[in-house]
């Protein structure tokens, strides 16, 4: 990287008087702005980036969007129902479809499908974020330290690491749902079910980004300019979060936004099995489990918690991938 | 700068140093294990990568180390800034013993011993805009500043040649040369005593490290500073250097001022060495012999018995593998470890010997 040019064509053009009075401000760019513009030239990456931000705005917006598109989400519309088919009496495919209701209605209670999937979108992304982290805090911290210290503390991470990898997460899950009932840790309710997905899928998530940090670290760690932070007495917590850190932010971004979707799914799955959020709160999981057994009667219900979680997680995954081209422009 | 319970070295120095050294090394050895096993690790040997290495570095001086790749050069200035834990041997800061001074002792003292490193691309953290980079030693060592760390770094970029005003810019922004004097800079923050610089110009472009050298020679006399200049090319040493010790296998083959060993060379590896600088003019070239050494370095987890470059000299004979030769001051100011120099005046050999056979250093076995 050559010297930069402190002012770009649009504006010179902009502001032709700042070059005649020649005054330029010398300020640097750093790695992160540079990267952020290559981002902006990425245009599959910026819809994903836009449709993600929708997304989170949505879950924000529930309680408003809902008060004005739709109704409740767990007020029932029997009324529109076919009492002998269970489907709704009206709009196309018997979806329910109307000005009234833009995403339809559920079979058999008739709940507004709008809504829930607005509400459903705050338990998903909640327990996505959460969970990430809570993986990315653990596996970074940890990942760091094997690296940089080596020895029998990398040892003793690097095999604690190959346990959670082989962890029948999925299997853990299911029975640690069954176990944990009512009233634990203080939290009962959504709030347990919550706490406890965001645990399973957070903690035994970390170590995938523990072994991208740590291999990272390894690497780092022999620059010159970590002697150069021990050459002038810096010690070890300063040197793993003030001068490597920095360094790992973009793994650790990049990471991130590719584990997101990844939990989403996880969540989906969990709720599908019924381990997650218990009625009548919204999950995109525990939907598409409802429609299951009546899919060919009102394929609709279906597709909709579908495609909002298809839509969400191919949005995170080409941000986190035009996110990865921006930071580091060799792996291209 | 000593610390009320260090320890304070009794004068034992050898004669004909001066009083005013500022750094003494005694016999420094690092070997680093080479170890075996998955879960027990057995050590099966040892990169013997300094092996008892001894010199002196004077108060305002510059002493060059030179030395093909692998000689040890760096381990020698790694270990003196204590970023290596020395295996053997002692290092004497101001009178003081660092060679196992804990880290945290070590933390003040190291405001007085800075390094240069040799990479400008891999010194400096690519995420630190310059002026943090520089500010840095001024927050770790807590040094107080007069008008604030953001002038006293302006300051410090206009001693290396750097506009001040790119105090916000970040490492990348600027070429090898300029990110060797980013490096320098952050160096001088401490105001220290004593600077090892570890081949801090062979990362940079040729025109550009004249800059960087000359750069190195006005802060000494600025700054009353005293080097230790590790470098692989010779003809940059000697333009710096005052003092020149020669590396081979670990340990040190000739320690001579500037002149006198270029000049004179008497240790034969000083001389294959010498031999190989280019030289431009080629009606200069036409009178010059060339030695060329036959065969690679050994390999320093073994490497050869008593005199360790006998394998590949031409003048060795069998007492160069029996008996170690000990660096012995031949001339004054010229010292050298051979059984048979050249240059040498009559029985400068026999001198070494001699001392050899005082010493003990006959070698019993590998």
């Amino acid at each position: 990287m050559t010297a930069p040019i402190e002012v770009t064509g649009s504006e010179l053009e902009a502001r032709p008087d700042a070059v005649l009075d020649g005054v330029r401000k010398i300020e640097g760019r750093s790695l992160g702005q540079i990267a952020l513009m290559r981002l902006r030239r990425d245009k599959l990456a910026m819809t994903g980036g836009v449709v993600v931000i929708l997304l989170i705005l949505m879950a924000i917006l529930a309680p408003l969007l809902t008060a004005w598109f739709g109704h409740p989400p767990s007020q029932f519309h029997q009324d529109l129902i076919d009492p002998n088919l269970q489907r709704p009496l009206h709009g196309p495919w018997h979806s329910g479809v109307s000005a009234d209701f833009p995403l339809g209605i559920e079979p058999t209670n008739g709940r507004d499908i709008f809504s829930r999937i607005v509400y459903g979108a705050r338990i998903s992304l909640l327990i996505a974020f959460l969970a990430t982290l809570l993986s990315v805090v653990i596996g970074t911290v940890l990942g760091m330290v094997a690296g940089y210290f080596g020895g029998w503390v990398d040892t003793l991470i690097a095999r604690a690491m190959d346990v959670f990898l082989a962890f029948p997460i999925l299997l853990f899950a299911i029975a640690l749902g069954g176990v944990v009932q009512g009233k634990a840790f203080g939290l009962s309710g959504n709030g347990l079910r919550i706490g406890l997905l965001v645990f399973i899928i957070g903690f035994f998530n970390w170590a995938y980004i523990g072994r991208i940090i740590r291999g990272q670290t390894l690497s780092l760690r022999e620059r010159e300019f970590v002697d150069a932070a021990r050459a002038m007495g810096a010690r070890a917590p300063y040197i793993l979060f003030r001068e490597l850190l920095p360094n790992l932010l973009a793994p650790i971004l990049v990471y991130s936004t590719l584990l997101i979707p990844t939990n989403i799914l996880f969540e989906a799955a969990l709720s599908y099995l019924g381990v997650g959020v218990s009625e009548p709160t919204p999950t995109w999981g525990g939907m598409l489990s409802q429609a299951v057994p009546i899919y060919s009667l009102d394929p609709w219900f279906m597709i909709v918690p579908g495609v909002a979680i298809f839509v969400t997680v191919l949005a995170f995954n080409l941000f986190g991938d035009g996110l990865r081209d921006a930071l580091d422009p060799r792996t291209r | 700068m000593t610390t009320p319970d260090s320890e304070v070295v009794a004068d034992q120095r050898p004669a004909g140093d001066g009083d005013d050294a500022l750094l003494e090394v005694r016999g420094l050895r690092k070997h680093f294990p080479v170890t075996r096993g998955a879960i027990v690790k057995r050590q099966v040997g040892a990169v013997k990568a300094v092996d008892g290495v001894d010199f002196t570095v004077r108060m305002g001086e510059t002493l060059g180390l030179v030395g093909e790749s692998g000689c040890g050069k760096t381990t020698t200035g790694r270990m003196i800034t204590r970023l290596l834990e020395p295996s053997d041997g002692q290092i004497i800061f101001e009178g003081q013993d660092i060679t196992h001074v804990s880290q945290a002792k070590m933390r003040p003292l190291r405001r007085d011993l800075q390094m240069i490193f040799q990479d400008p691309y891999s010194s400096l953290n690519p995420r630190k805009t310059v002026g943090t980079i520089i500010g840095a030693p001024f927050r770790l060592q807590g040094i107080e500043t007069e008008h604030g760390v953001k002038r006293a770094v302006q300051d410090l970029l206009e001693v290396v040649g750097l506009n001040p005003e790119h105090y916000n810019r970040y490492p990348h922004e600027f070429s090898g040369g300029q990110r060797q004097r980013i490096g320098i800079a952050r160096t001088l923050a401490m105001r220290p005593k004593l600077i090892v610089a570890d081949e801090p110009v062979s990362a940079l472009d040729v025109s550009i490290q004249a800059q960087v050298v000359n750069l190195l020679e006005d802060l000494q006399e600025e700054f009353n500073l005293t080097y230790v200049v590790i470098a692989h090319d010779l003809s940059v040493v000697r333009h710096i250097a005052d003092r020149v010790g020669v590396m081979y296998l670990g340990k040190m083959v000739e320690l001579a001022d500037g002149e006198g060993l270029y000049n004179s060379p008497m240790h034969p590896y000083t001389v294959a060495l010498l031999s190989a600088v280019p030289i431009p003019d080629p009606a200069k070239r036409k009178g010059r012999e060339r030695v060329r050494l036959q065969g690679d370095v050994p390999s320093p987890l073994n490497p050869p018995p008593a005199c360790r470059f006998h394998t590949r000299c031409w003048k060795a004979q069998e007492i160069c593998g029996t008996v170690e030769p000990p660096l012995v001051e031949v001339i004054p100011g010229h010292r050298v470890a051979c059984h048979f120099p050249e240059n040498a005046p009559e029985g400068a050999g026999a001198k070494v010997t001699k001392a050899a056979e005082e010493a003990g250093l006959t070698e019993q076995s590998g």
